[in-house]
């Protein structure tokens, strides 16, 4: 038996490879056990992402394509869930649209938390004379009211989705700030953080190895908190004409593109895009809610 | 107390101050200055020669220094007077005058309606916890958490234009002109915005009560034989609507943001509409003093809130 103990490094690194995959595996089994219905929510998000991925061949209609003896013609067989004033096939539409919203709020979600998260934990670390300044900005971005920066950077950066990106994600530093920052105060009163410097790391090491990955689970907690609202922000940006301009589909746009028809409203192209926002929104929220309560039992209801 | 209020109102001028200098960066510093933008617009019927641009950049005041600018928007605000549009000669002071209150009341009837319906909702959840009611409202709840207000809006217009053959009066009507038709306009907004809100208040109200429900004081309460009607109503509905007061509050001012998507969906003619009318006209002085009014009424709403949570609830002052 002692031959099976010598060291061969190809069958360990098979090992580890198995053993990351279980783990992983162990880890989604765990999840769905405890909240069946946020896996449900990743489920239909994973759908969402693939959809929105594969719009090119899952698609039925080139997005762009009017069709001139189908305008506004309601959901028929062909086209089930109808054509827009343009006799552009909805559904197609909506598939191209979940491109848009979600890498509109994916991206300003990474962006915008990032900032906010590093700013945070440098906020809170150093505190002093950095802190007090920086803490009054966060004060100022946090004085207006729900997308209302948004629209005002929007106004100044002209629409596009790049500007959208930028304009959603400055509007959600400042929150993320605050979290993160009030987590690290209590995390460098902690001994190992004291013991660290002791031994003489310096501040950039004890920041980047000791107190970011005690951030990372509120961290996650506040940024899939916050793809919801970023869903949420694309639609209602894009719905003011002031987001992504047509005509590339987002789930906002759509809406707008509905809210024009005021005189005689046609219901497919008010329900459909609606209900993929609201969904959408819904299982960010419930997965969320599930990730919240899977990572840190204590933050229930902390932090909403 | 009066120490307490007095910090709270000093410290939210510097935030003010603050805020107003982000704005006017914001429109004058970013690459795609509107004025610029509006000026250089070749297209339709607004272009200018060089020269004709030089005289209403000094019209405008526009050519002087920043810090100048600045100072005199500021003293203008500090004498009332607001500006005029740059597209329709109406003083913008007017147009608050007369859309303001239209969205003061979408607001005000809309947090009536997130209490009359969500707080019920909360506490029969509560109560009944995990029974069938419980979970169905549940699900409503979470599905109203979930849909943005202004499709809700849409919905709205939908069923009655479809069903009713009726849409709300577009045309600004004030309530003490004539009741009916302005609660016409108004209400459905309100409707709207307040089942969102509505559905907060019920999570809200549902989670504290079930918190409040394990308190020690409520175990005495019932340990001392007080009737379960009078511990409910005497101690745990006290003390659970203090996060939900809070929360309605927020709410109350965040609706400032929510309103312009809102408004837009009902054709209303309140203050958010005008915002988002100014902002695809590209009208800077109305951008510029709407955004400034919205902050400080946020700002003011959220200064109340923690006042009255503090007179409320001694715990708060003295820390």
């Amino acid at each position: 038996m002692e031959s099976n103990n010598t060291y061969i490094p190809g069958e360990s690194r098979e090992l580890t490879r198995i053993s990351v995959v279980s783990a992983i595996y162990m880890a989604i089994r765990r999840f769905t056990a405890t909240s069946p219905i946020g896996a449900l929510a990743v489920a239909f998000l994973i759908l969402v992402v693939l959809v929105a991925a594969l719009a090119d061949f899952v698609a039925p209609y080139p997005p762009l394509e009017a069709n001139y003896s189908l305008l506004r013609h309601p959901p028929s067989a062909s086209h089930p869930m109808g054509n827009d004033f343009l006799g552009r096939d909805v559904l197609t539409r909506l598939m191209y649209g979940a491109r848009t919203s979600l890498l509109v709020a994916f991206a300003a979600v990474a962006i915008g938390k990032s900032i906010g998260f590093s700013w945070g934990i440098v906020s809170g670390y150093m505190g002093g004379r950095f802190d007090l300044i920086t803490q009054r900005i966060v004060e100022i971005l946090l004085a207006f009211p729900g997308i209302i920066l948004a629209l005002m950077l929007l106004v100044a950066l002209g629409s596009g989705v790049v500007t959208v990106i930028i304009a959603i994600s400055i509007g959600g530093v400042a929150g993320s700030t605050r979290v993160i920052r009030s987590v690290v105060l209590s995390v460098k009163e902690m001994p190992y953080v004291d013991a660290a410097r002791a031994i003489g790391a310096t501040h950039l090491r004890v920041m980047l190895l000791h107190v970011a990955p005690q951030c990372i689970a509120p961290a996650m907690v506040v940024a899939s908190a916050s793809l919801g609202g970023a869903i949420f922000a694309e639609a209602a940006l894009s719905f003011l004409g002031l987001g992504v301009p047509p005509p590339s589909p987002s789930w906002g746009n759509m809406l707008n593109s509905a809210s024009n028809e005021f005189l005689n409203p046609l219901w497919w192209m008010v329900v459909f895009p609606g209900m993929a926002i609201t969904f959408t929104i819904l299982a960010f929220n419930l997965f969320g809610d599930a990730l919240r309560d899977h990572l840190d039992p204590k933050l229930r209801g902390g932090l909403d | 107390m009066q120490q307490y209020i007095m910090r709270r109102i000093l410290l939210a001028i510097p935030t003010l101050i603050g805020v107003s200098i982000l704005i006017f960066l914001v429109m004058r510093v970013l690459p795609g200055d509107p004025l610029q933008a509006m000026v250089d617009d070749e297209s339709g019927p607004t272009s200018y020669t060089e020269a004709q641009k030089e005289v209403i950049l000094t019209s405008l005041g526009l050519n002087r220094p920043l810090y100048q600018q600045y100072l005199s928007w500021m003293l203008d605000i500090a004498r009332g007077d607001l500006g005029f549009s740059f597209w329709r000669d109406t003083p913008i002071r007017e147009t608050i005058q007369r859309r303001g209150p239209i969205t003061a009341e979408i607001g005000i009837f809309a947090v009536i309606i997130s209490w009359v319906v969500g707080l019920p909702v909360g506490v029969i959840g509560a109560l009944w916890r995990n029974s069938f009611t419980d979970y169905v409202s549940r699900f409503t709840v979470t599905f109203f958490l979930a849909a943005p207000s202004f499709w809700l809006g849409l919905g709205f217009i939908l069923i009655t234009v479809i069903f009713f053959t009726w849409r709300p009066p577009i045309t600004l009507v004030q309530i003490w002109e004539d009741p009916w038709r302005n609660l016409q306009m108004t209400l459905p907004p309100a409707i709207a915005v307040g089942l969102g809100m509505a559905a907060i208040i019920a999570r809200m109200s549902r989670a504290t009560l079930l918190e409040v429900f394990r308190e020690d004081y409520v175990r005495t309460a019932r340990a001392k034989g007080m009737g379960e009607q009078k511990v409910v109503w005497r101690h745990v509905m006290r003390n659970a609507m203090l996060p939900v007061i809070t929360v309605s509050g927020l709410q109350l001012a965040n609706l400032l943001g929510g309103s312009v998507a809102v408004e837009k969906a009902f054709s209303v003619p309140g203050l958010g509409a005008a915002l988002a009318q100014a902002m695809s006209d590209r009208d800077w002085m109305v951008i510029q003093n709407l955004v400034l009014l919205f902050a400080v009424i946020f700002v003011v709403i959220n200064l109340i809130v923690d006042l009255a949570y503090a007179l409320i609830d001694p715990r708060i002052r003295f820390r």
